[in-house]
C-alpha cells in the first residue's frame, strides 16, 4: 500500500475523524534534504476528530505522531499537521 | 540518551527563557521548518537562543527523545515545549502565541 493510503487508514481506524485530508507535497520539496526520488516524503495532513477533545495541540501532534512512527522512520521526512476538533473546524 | 546531552538540554531550556532547537542558525537557518519559526519569533521582536541541532549528530537524535517529539524544529518557553513548526505558526496566527508569551513574562512587540 502507498504511504499515503497507509496514513489513510492508521487515522481512520483510531481517531474515526470527520474529517481527512492528506495531501503529498513532496514534489515542492524536490532536491531539499529528506527529499526521496520515490516522492511521498512530504505530506499535510489536517484531521477534524472527537478523539482531540481536551487536548493540548503538543498532545494531539504526539498521539497523531505515535500512530504513524513507522511511516515517519522509514519514509516521512516531514509532516505538516492540524489537528482540530469538529468544533473548532467548523 | 547519552546524560550529557539531556544534560545540556536541560540547561539550556533553564537558563535561557525562549530557546529555538533548530537546523542551522537564526541568522543561516538550513531547513524551511526552522526558517519559519525564526521568521516568527523575529517578527514578534521575541530575543531567544537557536541552538543549532546540525553540529551534534547526538544533540539531533537527543532533542527528539528528551521532547518525546520526532521533528525539529522544538520552541522551548521557560522550560516548557510549546510546539513544533505547525503549533508555533498556528498560535501565531490565532494571536494565542503572543499571548501565552506575555503571560510567561516575555517581552512581545506589537505589529
Amino acid at each position: 500500500m502507498d504511504v499515503a493510503n497507509r496514513i489513510r487508514a492508521k487515522l481512520t481506524e483510531a481517531l474515526a475523524p470527520v474529517r481527512l485530508e492528506i495531501v503529498d507535497d513532496s514534489h515542492r520539496h524536490k532536491g531539499h534534504a529528506g527529499h526521496d526520488p520515490r516522492g511521498e516524503s512530504h505530506f499535510s495532513v489536517t484531521v477534524v476528530s472527537e478523539a482531540f477533545r481536551g487536548k493540548s495541540r503538543v498532545e494531539r501532534h504526539r498521539q497523531v505522531n505515535a500512530l504513524l512512527a513507522e511511516e515517519l522512520r522509514e519514509r516521512v521526512h516531514a509532516l505538516a499537521l492540524r489537528t482540530l476538533t469538529p468544533d473548532e473546524a467548523a | 540518551m547519552d546524560t550529557t546531552v539531556s544534560e545540556r538540554i536541560r540547561r539550556d531550556i533553564t537558563e535561557n527563557d525562549v530557546v529555538l532547537f533548530m537546523k542551522g542558525t537564526p541568522v543561516f537557518p538550513q531547513c524551511g521548518f526552522s526558517a519559519a519559526v525564526v521568521q516568527v519569533l523575529n517578527h514578534m521582536g521575541v530575543t531567544f537562543k537557536g541552538v543549532d541541532v546540525l553540529v551534534d549528530p547526538s544533540l539531533r537524535q537527543g532533542i527528539k527523545e528528551f521532547t518525546n517529539w520526532p521533528t525539529i524544529p522544538q520552541l522551548y518557553v521557560k522550560g516548557e515545549f510549546l510546539g513544533g513548526c505547525d503549533i508555533v505558526r498556528e498560535m501565531y496566527e490565532t494571536g494565542e502565541l503572543q499571548e501565552s508569551l506575555r503571560a510567561k513574562g516575555i517581552a512581545v512587540e506589537d505589529r
